[in-house]
């Protein structure tokens, strides 16, 4: 009898083994797909468009960057359906949610554009480059949050602190966000420095820390998970 | 509570860190040594000695004239005399020296202009010593303008009055400071006040045409200086330049009136300017002057090349000497001006007269540097023996040319010429390179004594707090051992075996006191227990980031713009990180409040870039226009809301401190300073708001009044000044700001004014535990029964009140000596000091909304680093850079119109100005231990709404906490300053890295070793102000112990 149970717990235990591997290999793919659209909206726009190259047209580059991250991560939340929500929704409840996730997709944008002003950019010069970083890092923060966790700032807010996840996908998001602004934020050391380079020219060094702390970011997430694959328990939320 | 043992270890601290600085300063800053030769007319230099037909009085060569006059137009920038007749908007500067124009282009043979090159520091001090001796002046000397030194050397002056030529001299004092009692005649105006564009060059006007026609004189010299305090005060592109460039056209018409056909008459100017008027650094604007040269007898013997030629500044001084018959200056290393010596009669013989010039000036080169090589090792033996190869070639062909009958073949003569023309070119490169030379033992020593002095700091703040810390083992004796120290090397220097200067053994001292601090620290604490890593992680990256950020020019360039970058990162990681831990409950009224703080800190450190002042290596960068005083505003409306905006600033500060210490309760007290702060800050306001509003005003509208407003300038700041003293002298003399309330006799109507009654109802009572028991033990006896409870209003407060006032007060005397809307700068000075207090006071703070940190009396490092960031930032936000053009020298004639008679209280003035930021982050310093006992109070206070309640519950401790535990307090004191000085000693160690990494560098003078000053000075007057700050919070201590035991003392009665 008791024996039985014993074997019960350890095989619970191996299928939940198993289930977050396989859970892990979902998020792998996920991330290179989301790399891989970076890749592909820096080299593709150069067979279409004369003279593209992210240095030279770079707010062009911006905005294909954010337009094709932002697709990426959308269809892949309707293809992995990494938190599936039991509730029976509406049309009309959908489209509502759908208004409020551009509402609060466009007051980031907004938000982000203060902070970085806060942070000294120029204000009125140039108020195009912020305003597209700014798009930049809400694609890369905001809109994964808003793919995973639907338009609710407590949810977010609880996501975003020490034992706040719930789930490898919250870990993965917290990771990557948080890459993505460290990325950016080293990004800005460069530019006082006197080598007159073109990437020095405000916001390229930004957004370009932010790529790539993203991406770095989405390369760390899977394997930081599977390596403490151990040690993290998820409560049920 | 130990008052004296903390304050001595601090400033034992200090000392440590001032020696180390003084000791890597004089290894590094440049010096020259100076020569005490001087060349005279026998010496055999010539070739041939002058022949029997040359003129009499001449000395190595003949002369060619026997008169001269050097007009010295300050700042006169070569686009000053240029003419250009095609421009068709000339801009206020331009085409205004039309007559030089018109006498270039009508006597082309007559009169020329050229590129005056100077060498930097383009201060007029090292410029004219650099036109007199010949010589380049060293950065050292660049500070010491505020007092001119007599030139040692030899020199022009000197040699014209030693062979019996008259030197007569009008116009800038700065002259009789250098060459005291040297003139034939002389007529000095002071200059120091740069707002007076026309004492000096007027003055000169009254005596310039007479003693031109008296003839009494071989060189007349003439320095204007309208000109360059134009430039200061209004900017090259004003309207007042073009009347002070026609004004200097006038008067060179008119002069050339009045010369003889004989005379030379050279027009030079000292520097240039940048376009803001200022000069000092070595910017292509600043070291551009211009030289123009005329004479009614030809001078040229060929026309002139279409872009004018560049002279180096220093090729005036032979060039004068051997025109007027004198030897040339021993120190020259200048090069004579080759067209100036060509002769009549064809190519050749034009040529030869030439190469006479150039081989006097070679000899005389290489005998300088002879004797210089043998005076000081400073110049490299591979580069001398290359010189000399230059030099003896050059000369041995000259010898074969002139002992050649006939004559020469031209290209053989040019081809001469050129030589000694790359001898002597090279030899002023050469000292030029190795004048810039440095003691690297002395640099890395004071290096190697500040970083132990910065371990010394972090190990005692470790210790502080640890109750077996003994002053006696750890200050006492560290102390004697440097004595010892000292003592050792100044016996060695007595007894004359080694050589030892004040900042030697200074630093002797420190470091064997140092070492005695680490042994006793040793021996007593095998340290271990308390090398776990304090250091937040956040704290440590922000403070790598500085250390970093100083290491490259470019972010020195920048730091302006770092400083609150970093300070905004700080912030905000504070705040995530918060969050992070789940401290912070999102929409609860604490988590609004510190969001909101942290709001109000970034848009303080955003909005500081407003007031930045440019540095000229930021080429597309403009100074903020906020900078120049409210009189340069052209628009009477603009002016007037600006003005009234100020006034609302002055106002703002003055209710702000008043509002504060009406919450705490602090207001009611009858003691001298809150009576001061009721009536003497209004007053202080009103001083300088009616300063201002004279300053502002136009000076054509009040003319009439003249008399009455120089009256006001003079009374209004030296009211504010003495209203300031007296302000701070009660804060000294009585500090405690603390009313009684009497709760046994509540008919008897306090003190007060009748609106505090109503105040009394919003302040919270301050029952001291300790008091209310001593107190009852002795009145229980008395009256049985009845509670009898003092109530103490702003007694909680009573640290931060009185530091509060003297920050106040200092922050009023700081925006008299800025200009009227830099208040604005110090308002959001003190709105960010206030967020971050307050967020630090939320962080750390003791009440029980979120878990209390460990230690209240400990300040956390990152509180620490954010204060020294702010004050880092609004060192630029109030409109300064660490460079020399970029101080404010009008703070010294704030109240002093006339100029002042020593040169310290100009010094202090500046300085203030300067450092105004500096001192009030430092003073203001023991405010991040006292905030979190003060915060205590708003939580609590919600609480505590009925005053029914019985006291016996637990009060408002607030600061008392503090004086609970008098030891725990000295220790928190002692460990603030040394973190304080810390963060301080790394931002300077930073600093000095970089000048000794890059002392090669480009832009070692420009960029780093002026910043280098500048911080060096800026730690000083932050650790003596951290220390005065200390120091008054003891004095508060003291004070309050004494109105304890006389309370009690009355109570008892
Ligand atoms: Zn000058
Ligand atoms: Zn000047």
């Amino acid at each position: 009898m008791n024996l039985h149970a014993q074997v019960q717990v350890e095989i619970e235990d191996r299928t939940k083994g198993t289930m977050k591997e396989t859970e892990i290999k979902r998020l792998l793919s996920a991330n290179v797909i989301c790399i891989f659209s970076i890749i592909v909206a820096t080299v593709i726009p150069s067979l279409f468009l004369e003279n593209f190259s992210i240095l030279g047209t770079h707010l062009t580059w911006l905005c294909i960057c954010s337009a094709s991250v932002g697709t990426v991560n959308i269809v892949l939340y309707f293809i992995l359906k990494p938190n599936p929500s039991n509730r029976r929704t509406s049309l009309a409840h959908k489209v509502a949610r759908f208004l409020r996730c551009c509402v609060y997709f466009f007051m980031s944008c907004i938000l982000f554009h203060g902070i970085i002003v806060l942070y000294g950019a120029p204000l009125i010069e140039s108020v195009l480059e912020t305003f597209l970083f700014a798009v930049l890092l809400s694609t890369f923060t905001t809109l994964h949050c808003l793919c995973l966790l639907g338009p609710n700032i407590h949810m977010w807010l609880r996501v975003f602190s020490k034992n706040g996840a719930m789930s490898i996908w919250d870990s993965s998001l917290q990771i990557t966000a948080m890459c993505s602004v460290v990325g950016a934020w080293l990004g800005a050391f460069p530019i006082p420095l006197d080598w007159d380079r073109p990437w020095q020219v405000w916001p390229i060094s930004c957004s370009l820390g932010a790529t790539f702390g993203y991406v770095a970011g989405l390369l760390i997430a899977p394997l930081w998970i599977y390596w403490n694959r151990k040690q993290l328990t998820y409560k049920s939320r | 509570m130990q008052r004296v043992p903390v304050l001595l270890f601090l400033a034992w601290t200090c000392f440590l860190f001032f020696s180390a600085i003084g000791l890597f300063t004089s290894g590094f800053l440049l010096m020259r040594v100076e020569l005490a030769n001087r060349s005279s007319c026998s010496d055999p230099l010539a070739a041939s000695l002058p022949g029997p037909r040359a003129p009499l009085g001449s000395c190595w060569l003949p002369r060619r004239f026997p008169k001269a006059v050097l007009v010295i137009i300050d700042a006169l920038k070569f686009e000053f005399a240029q003419y250009d007749p095609s421009r068709r908007e000339p801009r206020p500067y331009e085409n205004k020296l039309g007559f030089l124009h018109q006498l270039a282009s009508l006597q082309p043979l007559h009169a020329r202009l050229f590129r005056f090159r100077a060498d930097p520091p383009t201060t007029t001090m090292q410029r004219i010593k650099g036109i007199t001796t010949g010589s380049l002046p060293t950065f050292i000397d660049a500070g010491s303008n505020f007092a001119s030194y007599a030139i040692q050397e030899d020199n022009l002056v000197w040699q014209l009055a030693q062979n019996g030529k008259r030197v007569v001299f009008m116009g800038d004092d700065t002259w009789d400071g250098l060459f005291p009692q040297a003139f034939h005649r002389s007529y000095f105006f002071p200059s120091f006040n740069v707002k007076d564009l026309h004492t000096v060059d007027d003055g000169i006007l009254q005596h310039l045409y007479e003693t031109v026609d008296g003839g009494e004189w071989e060189l007349l010299i003439a320095h204007f200086l309208g000109v360059d305090h134009c430039g200061h005060k209004h900017g090259p592109d004003h309207p007042e330049m073009a009347k002070k460039l026609s004004q200097m056209n006038d008067m060179l018409r008119s002069l050339v009136d009045h010369l003889a056909n004989d005379t030379l008459l050279l027009v030079a100017g000292d520097h240039g300017m940048t376009g803001t008027g200022d000069h000092g650094g070595d910017s292509e604007e600043e070291v551009n002057a211009a030289l123009f040269v005329y004479s009614k007898a030809q001078l040229f013997q060929s026309h002139p090349p279409q872009e004018p030629e560049t002279v180096p500044q220093v090729n005036l001084v032979p060039t004068l000497a051997l025109l007027l018959g004198v030897p040339v200056p021993y120190s020259n290393i200048g090069e004579v001006m080759a067209e100036l010596f060509a002769a009549e009669g064809g190519a050749a013989s034009s040529l030869l007269a030439q190469l006479e010039a150039y081989s006097i000036n070679a000899r005389q080169v290489d005998r300088f540097l002879h004797s210089y090589s043998r005076a000081a090792q400073d110049i490299s033996v591979e580069k001398l023996r290359r010189l000399q190869d230059l030099f003896s070639a050059a000369v041995e062909e000259h010898q074969q040319l002139s002992a050649q009958p006939g004559a020469p073949a031209l290209p053989h003569l040019e081809h001469l010429r050129g030589r000694f023309r790359r001898y002597l070119q090279e030899a002023r490169a050469v000292c030029a390179e190795s004048w810039a030379r440095f003691h690297p033992a002395r640099m890395l020593a004071g290096c190697a004594l500040l970083t132990s002095s910065c371990v010394l700091c972090y190990v005692a703040s470790r210790v502080a707090s640890g109750l077996s810390f003994s002053y006696r083992r750890l200050l006492l004796y560290p102390v004697l051992w440097g004595v010892v120290g000292v003592a050792l090397p100044s016996l060695a220097h007595l007894l004359g075996w080694a050589a030892a200067d004040l900042v030697l053994l200074s630093s002797w001292g420190a470091a064997a006191s140092q070492c005695g601090f680490f042994w006793h620290c040793w021996a007593k604490w095998p340290w271990r227990s308390h090398a776990a890593s304090a250091c937040s992680p956040s704290a440590g990256t922000s403070l790598r980031q500085r250390l970093r950020a100083s290491g490259l020019d470019s972010f020195v360039v920048a730091e302006a713009q770092v400083a609150p970058f970093l300070l905004a990162s700080l912030v905000l990681l504070l705040v995530l990180r918060l969050h992070w831990e789940g401290r912070l409950e999102g929409g609860s009224p604490p988590a609004l409040r510190l969001l909101g703080l942290l709001g109000v800190v970034l848009a303080c450190a955003r909005l500081s870039a407003l007031f930045r002042q440019c540095r000229e290596e930021t080429p597309c960068c403009r100074s903020s226009t906020l900078l120049a005083p409210l009189s340069s505003l052209q628009d009477p409306g603009a002016k007037n809301s600006c003005y009234l905006l100020c006034l609302a600033v002055l106002a703002l500060l003055a209710w702000g401190v008043r509002r504060w210490l009406r919450h705490y309760g602090n207001l009611n007290s009858p003691s001298a300073p809150v009576l001061f702060v009721r009536w003497g800050f209004p007053l202080l306001a009103v001083c300088v708001g009616g300063y201002w509003a004279i300053t502002s005003g136009a000076e054509e509208a009040l003319v009439k009044l003249h008399a009455w407003v120089q009256l006001a300038l003079v009374a209004f700041p030296q009211g504010i000044f003495g209203l300031v003293l007296v302000g701070l002298l009660l804060v000294l003399w009585d500090p405690v700001t603390v009313f009684v309330r009497d709760s046994r006799e509540p008919a008897e109507a306090p003190i007060v004014s009748p609106s505090s009654q109503a105040e009394l109802q919003h302040v919270i009572p301050q029952l001291y535990r300790r008091m209310q028991q001593s107190l009852k033990s002795r009145l229980d006896e008395a009256k049985s029964g009845g509670r009898a409870t003092v109530a103490a209003y702003g007694l909680g407060s009573v640290y931060s009140a009185a530091l509060l006032i003297c920050l106040a007060l200092l922050g009023f005397l700081f925006m008299t000596l800025h200009s009227e809307r830099l208040s604005l700068a110090f308002l959001l000075l003190f709105l960010e000091a206030f967020a971050l207090l307050w967020m630090h006071g939320f962080l750390a703070g003791p009440d029980g909304s979120h878990p209390p940190t460990p230690d209240p009396f400990v300040v956390p490092w990152y509180a620490l680093i954010a204060w020294a960031l702010a004050a880092a930032q609004f060192f630029y936000a109030t409109g300064h850079q660490p460079v020399f053009p970029a101080i404010h020298w009008n703070a010294a004639f704030v109240g002093f119109q006339q100029g002042h008679e020593t040169n310290l209280l100009p010094a202090l003035l500046v300085g203030a100005n300067t450092f105004a930021s500096h001192i009030l982050f430092a003073a203001g310093c023991p405010l991040l231990l006292l905030w979190p006992f003060v915060c205590e109070m708003p939580t609590a206070s919600k609480g505590k709404k009925s005053k029914a309640e019985p006291p016996d519950r637990e009060e408002q401790m607030m600061e008392m906490r503090l004086r609970e535990a008098p030891e725990k307090f000295s220790a928190a004191l002692l460990q603030l300053g040394l973190k304080y000085l810390l963060v301080l000693g790394v931002q300077i160690l930073a600093c000095v890295l970089a000048a000794i990494i890059l002392r090669r560098h480009l832009m070692v003078w420009k960029v780093f070793a002026p910043k280098f000053l500048f911080e060096a000075l800026g730690f000083m007057v932050s650790s003596l102000f951290l220390l005065l700050g200390i120091g008054l919070v003891m004095r508060v201590d003291c004070a309050v112990s004494l109105w304890f035991k006389q309370l009690i003392l009355a109570q008892s009665r």
